[in-house]
């Protein structure tokens, strides 16, 4: 259990996947202008991302890992080469019944992360949390609180940038780095914020 | 054709750069970095991944149903990445390993999307390729950069061949350590950004709000 809550600590504070591994950048820069939106791509994220981790775990373990097909009569089968593709048909998968789900049951958090949905399936924090969930070698019970703790890191990275950017778009900025360069740099400053949380131990 | 061949393969050089323009692809270009080597195994493999993923596509363009297009072009990448992945695994093994999940992640590298569903399905095989390639190297042209500045003053070497000798090893230089931390990268993209922007003054964005100065009666 101890475990459990030190490799969650982890995931969100000390390795964020967005400020420690620059994953999910692109959406991280394009999408941090309103808190309220920030805030709707980052629960989308941890929603996806609790899914997928898991659910690409049980696929790596009972598909594709050296020796996984013996149940099928295939013990000498490895097939962890067509680990990306697969990884990635889940995520793509997943979001879309993610998708028909919400519209079909709940309506209003539809309208609310509806259009971040698509966006997600190229986000490099989810590919990206799944690779890592591979290479670290995590159970089961490991994956899933990694899937959902590397998601709430990033919707706290986010979330964070995006309330720096409300105030900073008020303030006097040398041309050349209007826009992207500042966002950059504040990104940095961020960065080096969270890896004070290096030391952070449980 | 509007575009030429060649300013097909120049523009997103400085013009129209993927990463600093475009803000695509920025994910591996700040984790990658910190050393020059793997900066230029990533630059290359990006390029590949891009110009042939395009061309593919390209060829296919008017075969997929755009409803499902974005899945086709995603089994496409990935398939090429696999290709570059077991590549990599094979020849360079160390270089994977320090890659890590980056080569991985070039399936969801925005560059390679953006390049297919702006460029691809519109345009033949020859010119998408070429356009892949453009854009491989805008990309790679960033991070070869990032990756000078990072590993020239952070480490002292270039490629791993030292050319600034650090005091550790009996020389003079200092190094920075800084320039070695993921923070760094940010700050490095920023000021590159920050240059760029001042050389190209067309490429600046505009401000939200403008401060303004009331005259006083």
């Amino acid at each position: 259990m101890e475990q459990l809550v030190s490799l969650a600590v982890k995931a969100i504070f000390v390795e964020n996947m967005a400020l420690a591994f620059f994953l999910g950048m692109c959406t991280f820069l394009a999408v941090s202008k309103k808190i309220g939106t920030a805030i709707g791509l980052g629960i989308s994220v941890t929603l996806v991302q609790a899914i997928t981790v898991p659910a690409n775990n049980l696929i790596l373990t009972y598909l594709l890992a050296p020796g996984a097909l013996a149940w099928a009569g295939f013990p000498d089968v490895d097939l962890t080469f067509l680990g990306l593709i697969s990884y990635i048909g889940v995520i793509a998968a997943i979001v879309q019944i993610l998708e028909m789900v919400l519209d079909k049951y709940f309506p209003p958090l539809y309208n609310a992360l509806g259009i971040f949905l698509p966006l997600i399936t190229v986000n490099c924090a989810i590919l990206g949390g799944s690779l890592f969930m591979v290479e670290r070698d995590y159970t089961f019970p490991e994956a899933s609180v990694y899937g959902i703790s590397s998601g709430l890191g990033w919707a706290l990275a986010i979330t964070a940038m995006a309330g720096v950017r409300e105030k900073l778009k008020y303030s006097d900025i040398p041309d050349g780095l209007q826009g992207l360069g500042i966002t950059f740099i504040t990104a940095g400053l961020m960065a080096m914020a969270f890896m004070s949380f290096s030391g952070v131990n449980l | 054709m509007a575009q030429t061949y060649r300013s097909m393969l120049v523009d997103p050089m400085v013009d129209n750069n993927p990463i600093t323009l475009q803000v695509l692809g920025v994910c591996s270009a700040l984790a990658v970095t910190s050393s020059l080597q793997v900066a230029a195994v990533m630059a290359l493999a990006v390029t590949l991944v891009t110009a042939f993923s395009s061309m593919f596509i390209s060829a296919l363009r008017s075969q997929i149903p755009s409803s499902i297009r974005i899945i086709v072009q995603m089994i496409i990448i990935a398939s090429l990445v696999i290709v570059v992945d077991q590549a990599l695994k094979a020849y360079a093994y160390e270089i994977s390993k320090t890659l890590s999940v980056f080569v991985g992640l070039i399936i969801t590298n925005c560059i390679v999307m953006g390049r297919a569903e702006a460029f691809a399905m519109k345009n033949p095989p020859v010119a998408s390729f070429i356009d892949g390639i453009g854009n491989g190297m805008g990309y790679g042209l960033i991070l070869l950069l990032v990756g000078f500045i990072r590993e020239l003053f952070g480490s002292g070497s270039l490629f791993g061949i030292t050319i600034l000798p650090t005091v550790n090893n009996g020389g003079w230089y200092v190094p920075n350590g800084l320039l070695l931390l993921p923070p760094s990268a940010f700050f490095v993209i920023g000021l590159l950004i920050w240059g760029f922007r001042s050389w190209k003054p067309e490429q600046v964005e505009d401000r939200e709000y403008r401060i303004q100065v009331v005259e006083a009666h």
